[in-house]
């Protein structure tokens, strides 16, 4: 499985574990769940638009993945989080399958999009998610501290002068970001258990936050690798075994978790 | 209009749209009316992976062979509780629990889909699945799919002042001695039950649509659940059948081959109902702010 | 240092706060009374930049570093953040790029945090703090940065009488050495006698201002609530207690004396 035409897998699967990792820890701790779904999934239907005028589905797929974060984050302001992510995504759906239904250009390409196909890597393909990833990782670390504060304590992020509202776009942009990295080579499923299992995982083991993050990372690569490794071992999708580890994981984490807390019966002054 | 038939007339006589009509009606009132709940309780993620979980049970139930509605709604009570088991009752939890059950059902879907070879061109299955249409419901589907509909309200009729309580401030429930575990699965699975069966009926996608649609619509014009429960199970069913009036005209005006999906139909409506209602009460709050205060 | 003019606050159809005015000064302990619902945390808020009002303005002579305590903020336990941690973002939570924190800094965020008596406890996940003790914390958070503005709602709900005391001594000490401004709202107007330089008394969304001694008196008192309300003092304690008129609906304060500064 390591042979030179795997070179690439392993590549892809590496860049898109760590931007997962790192992302979906802010991803977990804002409970943002649902949106780490939507825009993966509402991204599918600009390839599919894109495919359908004859664009690249890259560029497609950003678009409807920035297009559906802004919304969700925007316009949450005014209304529940939950309910404005469930319409956005629902329309973004329905628009893809509009584009499919036109298309006549079968949508192996748009199945793949959705299910991933990360076997199947071409070389070229590696240079943008680089960048792209490179991007999402910078504006992380550039905001670290203020998207920290503004997830865990919004109103004490204004006391900071932070605005969790502003933020609270920035980061949909970073997860539209990440999603335009790694779905047009691992698809929208990956990317969406990547973002929430393994990161879930990690928060409970780890106390501090940098710290969390790195096991966080660590874990996302852990579960791409043994994943790549019985998607080529078993010729199962990939994707399942991505799901099925990540959901291993994040039980084993809550088992250990549980027990170590246990153990530890802190002092309290109730 | 062509030839000498007339389209209202049509539309009344046809058996197909006899069953979309009876179908249609249980499936969005009971969707509207799980959606009031499924709104204040801010488990849309839920509805919406429930759908489309149901989905997954619905291809894994072509490749063992049992009937499609078995698979459905067996797939969504297996999901529900799942998300039960692994979910707390806590902010970041339930989330969590959520996506980790959603994208290991997607994740089966994905190794169903792989296993089933036989089926030809899967982006045609997926959007069957994803979308479904009322006017193409099997008739011998039509009793099961009202009993069901019928358990899901029982259900919630069942525990409704629970689920009131613990709707609005599940602490407070808590202390007064609701069972709020309890409740919580029971409605879960009433969940599960709603979006399975709108999820056959009109696609998991769609399914979304008529649970959070409706009921987000209706809570704009009030807090109170009772006034929001009628008014979105009114909602609900007004689109429903709406669109399937302007679905099956839309035969006599666009032609067979460029009708306006049902689905869609519907959908578009619930959309323009939620807008529209939005805008009205942007409008109406920005000329409140402005008028003096009475004393 | 800060002054909020004539503020409306109409939520959900119900206005919360109906024309009202707090300022406060370098070094002003001002303390805002009222019982639940009556819009303290309203308010405040609309201090803290969080909440715009539906109308009136807030002015700030410079934009200066504020402290805000909410009354009760929702944590999920398995958050991967210390007590500690949460303290060290009172001082560079709104700063971008990488956190590098020297030994100074480390130092400084275990003197506040010894200073609110959270030492015991720095260490475990802020999550799973007591209500208590994430009060303590954020308490900690709030003073870390040194503000110029303390912003504090309803710090004392959750202490036993003796540390509500302590909490208060320490406050009162701060404002003297620093000349921080303390706005802070309570329910019970006892606890803050001591040290308040003036009251905001907050009821129906209007609000009498002025000092404890103007303001918390059976006319002041009455017209604001719509009722009969007698004040008694006992053995240096306050007590406010309504009348025994039926009372049947809110009735709007119309003209009061001029010395407490009704709007």
């Amino acid at each position: 499985m390591f042979a030179s035409f795997m070179i690439n897998t392993w590549t892809a699967g590496t860049i898109v574990a760590v931007v997962a990792g790192v992302v979906g820890f802010f991803v977990v701790i804002r409970g943002s769940s649902f949106m780490a779904h939507a825009v993966p999934h509402g991204a599918f239907a600009g390839a599919a638009g894109a495919i359908l005028i004859g664009a690249d589905p890259l560029v497609g797929l950003g678009v409807f993945a920035a297009a559906g974060a802004l919304t969700i984050s925007v316009l949450s302001r005014r209304a529940r989080t939950d309910v404005i992510t469930a319409l956005t995504l629902v329309v973004m759906l329905a628009l893809g399958a509009l584009f499919l239904s036109r298309s006549s250009q079968y949508s192996g390409e748009v199945f793949a999009l959705l299910f991933g196909q990360v076997l199947g890597v071409s070389t070229d393909e590696i240079a943008p998610m680089l960048v792209l990833g490179v991007v999402c990782l910078t504006a992380v670390a550039v905001c670290y501290r203020p998207l920290l504060l503004s997830s865990v304590l919004p109103d004490m992020a204004r006391a900071r002068r932070v605005d969790p509202q502003i933020l609270g776009i920035v980061f949909a942009l970073i997860v539209a970001c990440a999603t335009t990295t790694s779905v047009p080579v691992v698809g929208a499923l990956l990317m969406f258990a990547l973002l929430v299992g393994p990161p879930a995982a990690a928060r409970l083991l780890v106390k501090r936050a940098p710290l969390a993050i790195l096991v966080s990372l660590l874990l996302t690569l852990a579960t791409v690798w043994s994943s790549i490794a019985l998607a080529y071992l078993s010729d199962w999708p990939v994707g399942f075994f991505v799901t099925a580890v990540g959901a291993a994981l994040y039980l084993a984490s809550r088992v250990t978790a549980g027990i170590l807390r246990r153990r530890q019966a802190p002092a309290h002054d109730r | 209009m062509t030839g000498s038939v007339d389209p209202l007339a049509a539309f009344f006589a046809s058996p197909t749209v006899h069953a979309a009509l009876i179908v249609g009606g249980f499936v969005s009132v009971v969707a509207g009316i799980v959606g009031v709940f499924v709104v204040v309780r801010g488990q849309s993620f839920a509805g919406h992976a429930l759908a489309d979980l149901g989905a997954v049970g619905g291809s894994g139930a072509f490749l063992i062979g049992i009937d499609q509605v078995a698979g459905f709604v067996g797939a969504g009570i297996i999901a529900a509780l799942l998300m039960e088991i692994v979910g707390i009752r806590r902010i970041q939890g339930r989330d969590i629990a959520t996506g980790i059950v959603f994208a290991l059902g997607l994740g089966l879907t994905a190794l169903f889909l792989y296993w089933d070879t036989t089926t030809g061109s899967t982006g045609n299955a997926a959007i069957s699945v994803l979308f479904g249409s009322l006017f193409v419901i099997d008739q011998s589907v039509v009793p099961v799919i009202v009993v069901l509909s019928i358990i899901a309200l029982l259900l919630i009729g069942a525990v409704y002042r629970w689920l009131l309580m613990d709707s609005l401030d599940p602490d407070l429930a808590a202390a007064r001695g609701v069972p709020v575990r309890l409740t919580g699965i029971v409605f879960l699975i009433a969940l599960a039950l709603a979006v399975e069966l709108s999820s056959l009926s009109i696609g998991a996608i769609l399914s979304t649509a008529l649970l959070i649609g409706p009921a987000a619509t209706a809570l704009q014009f009030t807090r109170r659940f009772g006034p929001a429960l009628v008014a979105s199970a009114g909602l609900a069913l007004a689109s429903t059948w709406i669109g399937c009036l302007i679905s099956f005209e839309s035969y006599y005006w666009a032609g067979r081959s460029d009708n306006w999906p049902v689905s869609f139909c519907i959908v578009a409506l619930i959309f323009i109902a939620y807008v529209t209602t939005r805008i009205a009460r942007g409008l109406s709050r920005r000329r409140l702010a402005a008028a003096p205060v009475e004393a | 240092m800060i002054a909020a003019r004539d503020i409306r606050v109409v939520l959900d159809g119900r206005t919360v706060l109906d024309g009202v005015d707090l300022s406060v000064g370098a070094g002003e302990f001002v303390g805002l009374i009222g019982v639940n619902g009556a819009g303290k945390t309203t308010l405040l808020r609309v201090l803290l930049r969080a909440l715009r009002p539906t109308s009136g303005s807030v002015v700030e002579s410079t934009r200066r570093r504020v402290g805000y305590l909410p009354q009760k903020v929702a944590l999920d336990p398995d958050t991967p953040l210390r007590a500690w941690d949460v303290v060290a973002l009172g001082i560079d939570g709104g700063r971008l790029g990488v956190p590098v924190r020297g030994r100074r800094f480390r130092e400084r965020v275990d003197r506040i945090l010894d200073a609110v008596g959270a030492t015991p406890f720095a260490d475990q996940r802020i999550g799973e703090l007591s209500g208590g003790q994430q009060q303590r914390v954020l308490l900690a958070h709030a003073l870390v940065g040194e503000p110029r503005l303390l912003l504090l709602d309803e710090p004392l709900a959750n202490l036993d009488p003796a540390s509500a005391h302590d909490v208060v001594a320490l406050l009162d000490r701060l404002r003297r050495d620093t000349g921080v401004a303390i706005v802070m709202t309570a329910h019970d107007v006892n606890l803050l006698l001591p040290v308040m330089d003036r009251i905001v008394y907050l009821a129906h969304g209007r609000a009498a201002t002025g000092t404890p001694d103007e303001v918390v008196r059976d006319d002041v008192l009455s017209r604001l609530y719509g009722r009969a309300i007698h004040v008694v003092r006992a053995s240096g304690r306050v007590l406010v207690l309504a009348g025994d008129d039926p009372a049947d609906g809110i009735h709007h304060v119309d003209s009061l004396p001029p010395g407490a500064g009704v709007r």
